[in-house]
């Protein structure tokens, strides 16, 4: 399977009035051709902040401080993190290429311009198609989305719409240039159930269909289950694990990975056990010392913990944990 | 409905909001946010209420309180045990007929923990005052004795008492949610409405705020009327579940024959279309087309029918009768009796 993005000990600091916060912390990860990755964590643990280092988004008083943003294109490798980010070269990378959805479609989409407009606009862009072909091109999205009369719907607003279509507008901008990468951050969170399992259900039409690989942020496990092949969990800043979808659930390794699973009810259990919270909450980005971000609340710390950060280690083939537990046992 | 004891029983309650228009405030229609609800909540157990965003679960949870005036139409009964009369278990009382003194004394009995722990705590004021402003409203306590409830009753909620002179912006969303919790119980209420109290709440957070409402619960002999959209959640903390959709109750039931045996094709999509967190485990997910239709224009006949994949001629005309079909599985639906619907596959 060949590598369609890598990312090397990517920082991202951000300089504010009480000092600086490590939002991304040193992380690492691969996603390979028409693969799923899942990014899991709570809310500040520096998944979305991950995305837009990626996109190249991060505005002042944010910093890529290090790291590799590797894009294998056509054979070549470029770096994203050496691209001017708003010069032609990102310019012409970031929509096209990489393209993201955003949590909250109504802020994502701009209220004073018609969704035909707004599709429209990237693909004259990047694909250098007339108004004419642009605007058939954006009705041909709009249908593959599966939004009814979609010849109308192009003339509208985004305020017209509701939450699931301005959803699946947003999807159909995304994908209207045919990306290789698909950033999807929270795309269903502002969504009801119903209406997320009919986005869900067509993203994952549209990957066999368009033949694009997913970088899919959610805080939602069990979205995870089902939307990709492997997980990486991340906790202030740092992954804390990284495995196959299914290790992650059935042979979770880091304490944290195993609190979330045991803190969630479960649909399919017919005997109810007890929730088993994860005591405390999550640190202030700012006040995270030398150690293990989530000493203070693991139930196995250690002495080392407090002192050390765990290195992410390869626990079994595939499998990585950072958790000083499985250090020993690992390789580095 | 059996004569068992329940605590608060909803009958035929609608809440309709009037919609205005023009220079005059034209009344031009009404968003019929509850619309004929009937359910009941046991004493002691906990009845989850669950249902899109919009379907009207809010609304009415506010309506059984009145926050937000008296319903538009229908009975909400509620037997008190603090106003009954010597010798008596209770005293039956119809909420939406009670004179505003009544109600003020009602809500001793009822009371309300709110989504979100931001704004329903007053940023100005102290947790102390937060917590003790009902004790002193009701003249459940005086003075001093104040503040050695307001003590008890954070230590309850597992906060530390020093923190009563902190304000609200000091505590983090899951603190806050608990001080909520210890407002609501303050005043040892019958019944606690919980309007999806921990979903802000970032999910490690989440489980401890769920085992207290359940450890008090236990502790304090609560009731609970649990709104949340998440259905995992219902099924976990509930003893019985009613499903809600464009402001009707389409199915209550016992919360385990709910989700192994529903009877309305809208609690089995609903049902289908959770992401069980668990790779292996296979969905069969029924989609449901289209969205939910304004609840200012519903459709005609059953409010589902646009939607649902059984919908027959009859659907489209008669509105179905919520009928009890046995054993206390109440549901809204033509064919109940005739379909069968895939509940969740337990493992």
């Amino acid at each position: 399977m060949s590598v369609l993005l890598e990312v090397k000990n990517l920082r991202t600091n951000f300089y504010i009035d009480a000092g600086v916060a490590h939002a991304v912390n040193g992380v690492e990860f691969t996603i390979d051709r028409e693969k799923t990755l899942g990014v899991v964590g709570e809310s500040g643990c520096g998944k979305s902040v991950t995305a837009l280092s990626i996109m190249r988004l991060i505005r002042p008083p944010g910093k890529i401080e290090t790291g590799e943003i590797l894009f294998h294109k056509d054979g070549s490798v470029i770096d994203l993190n050496k691209l001017e980010p708003m010069g032609h070269e990102m310019r012409s990378i970031r929509g096209n290429e990489i393209a993201m959805i955003f949590q909250e479609p109504m802020t994502s989409l701009n209220p004073v311009y018609t969704i035909g407009t707004q599709i429209m606009e990237s693909i004259i862009l990047h694909q250098r198609l007339s108004r004419n072909d642009a605007r058939d091109k954006a009705v041909e999205m709009l249908e593959s989305v599966g939004i009814p009369s979609p010849e109308m719907r192009i003339k509208e607003y985004p305020h017209q719409l509701s939450g699931g279509m301005r959803q699946r507008a947003m999807i159909a901008m995304a994908i209207s240039c045919n990306p290789s990468l698909l950033i999807a951050d929270e795309p269903t969170t502002a969504l009801d159930v119903t209406i997320q399992a009919q986005v869900l259900n067509l993203m994952n039409q549209l990957r066999t269909e368009f033949r694009a690989a997913i970088m899919f942020i959610t805080h939602d496990l069990g979205v995870i289950a089902h939307m990709v092949n492997d997980v990486v969990v991340m906790y202030l800043g740092r992954i804390v694990e990284k495995a196959s979808v299914d290790d992650i659930f059935y042979n979770p390794k880091h304490p944290y990975t195993k609190g979330l699973m045991a803190s969630i009810p479960s649909l399919t259990t017919t005997k109810e056990k007890r929730l088993i919270p994860i005591k405390g909450v999550v640190p202030e980005i700012m006040q995270v010392g030398q150690g293990c971000g989530f000493e203070s609340r693991c139930p196995e710390k250690m002495e080392i913990c407090a002192r050390t950060t765990p290195p992410l280690v390869e626990v079994a083939p595939g499998h990585f944990a950072a958790c000083w537990h499985h250090v020993k046992e690992g390789r580095a | 409905m059996t004569e068992e004891s329940w605590l608060l029983e909803v009958r035929n309650m609608k809440k309709y909001f009037p919609v205005r228009k023009g220079i005059f405030k034209n009344v031009v229609g009404h968003i019929k946010a509850v619309d004929d609800v009937n359910l009941y909540i046991k004493e002691g157990e906990t009845l989850g209420l669950v249902g899109e965003s919009g379907c009207g679960k809010t609304t009415l949870g506010r309506s059984i309180l009145q926050l937000g005036g008296r319903p538009t139409a229908g009975d909400v009964l509620f037997r008190s045990k603090r106003l009954a009369d010597s010798g008596q278990a209770y005293k039956e009382i119809n909420i939406a007929s009670a004179s505003r003194n009544l109600l003020k004394s009602l809500r001793q009995d009822i009371q309300i923990i709110f989504q979100d722990p931001y704004s329903s705590l007053d940023p100005r004021m102290k947790v102390a005052s937060i917590i003790g402003e009902p004790l002193y409203v009701h003249g459940v306590a005086k003075g001093s004795e104040v503040e050695d409830r307001v003590r008890y009753l954070l230590e309850s909620v597992g906060l530390n008492p020093v923190h009563m002179g902190r304000f609200p912006h000091q505590f983090s969303g899951g603190q806050r949610q608990r001080i909520g919790i210890a407002r609501a119980i303050a005043l040892e209420p019958q019944l606690i409405i919980a309007d999806e109290p921990v979903s802000s709440l970032d999910v490690s957070i989440r489980a401890q705020v769920v085992n207290l409402l359940q450890d008090l619960q236990a502790r304090l002999g609560l009731t609970y009327l649990f709104i949340a959209h998440d259905l995992s959640l219902i099924k976990y903390i509930s003893d019985r579940i009613a499903v809600m959709y464009l402001g009707k109750v389409v199915e209550m039931a016992d919360a385990k024959e709910l989700f192994l045996n529903p009877k309305h094709p809208y609690t089995e999509a609903l049902m289908s279309a959770v992401p069980v967190p668990d790779p292996r485990y296979e969905i069969k997910q029924i989609l449901l087309s289209g969205d939910v239709p304004s609840p200012l224009n519903p459709p005609s006949g059953c409010y589902f029918h646009t939607r649902c994949p059984y919908s027959k001629d009859i659907c489209k005309r008669e509105l179905p009768q919520y009928r009890d079909i046995g054993g206390g599985h109440f549901v809204a639906c033509h064919y109940a009796d005739s379909l069968s619907l895939n509940g969740v596959r337990m493992n």
